[in-house]
């Protein structure tokens, strides 16, 4: 892993057309605005461990009682 | 083909209908490969069955099951990667989590399954912005109650 220190209004750039810019430095936090393809999904990487669990649950269940899903689904 | 699937047992199913999750699903990025099975006509809801893994099985609605009006934007990313030219041709499933007591069940609103239905190609999107739940009851509180 690169490790690089910035200060407010300096950039990274990544490939031909990635920036990263950190717009502002706070005691514990840092806004950093990314200038990116479309093409490219940017999220906080939370997001995607929070997806990541709730898939695992979702397709852990051992047994189902299909009428009864069916009778929830249909209300 | 015959499939292992984790609530039927073995079935007959037609792999031209086979759809490739080019990434897998989030927790499970190395199977790509799963079939929408239809449990009974007129019930809308699917098994999303993973075709190497036969523990490997979601439950999927139709998002306009939960909310009458899921309007979301599907992502340039996502347009690119399943090959999508028209709207029309995407078709959207959420996935249910379904707890011990199953009146508490929910659909992540978050992350949709979006499927292109002319080339089978389909992803988990997740969406960037905060409008949906990634646990929404599909019960409302006043239907649990009783």
């Amino acid at each position: 892993m690169l490790v690089l220190t910035r200060k407010s209004n300096e950039s990274i750039l990544i490939g031909d057309d990635i920036e990263i810019i950190i717009v502002e430095t706070g005691d514990d936090k840092v806004k950093i605005g990314i200038n990116a393809p479309k093409s490219l999904k940017i999220f906080r990487k939370e997001l995607l461990e929070q997806v990541e669990e709730e898939n695992i649950k979702s397709a852990a269940p051992g047994r189902i009682d299909i009428d009864a899903i069916k009778d929830i689904i249909k209300k | 083909m015959i499939i292992k699937t984790k609530f039927f047992n073995e079935i007959e199913y037609d792999e031209s209908s086979i759809l490739d999750f080019i990434d897998g699903i989030p927790g499970f990025n190395e199977l790509k490969k799963y079939a929408l099975i239809n449990p009974e006509d007129g019930l809308d809801f699917r098994y999303l069955q993973s075709v190497d893994n036969q523990n490997v099985c979601f439950i999927v609605i139709p998002p306009a099951l939960i909310v009458g009006n899921y309007d979301i934007e599907i992502s340039d990313a996502a347009e690119k990667k399943l090959e999508i030219t028209k709207p029309e041709d995407a078709e959207l499933y959420v996935i249910l989590t379904i707890p011990e007591d199953i009146r508490l069940m929910t659909a992540n609103l978050k992350a949709p399954v979006i499927i292109n239905t002319k080339n089978k190609k389909a992803i988990q999107e997740i969406l960037e912005d905060d409008t949906y739940s990634l646990r929404e009851r599909v019960l409302k509180e006043s239907d649990v109650s009783c």
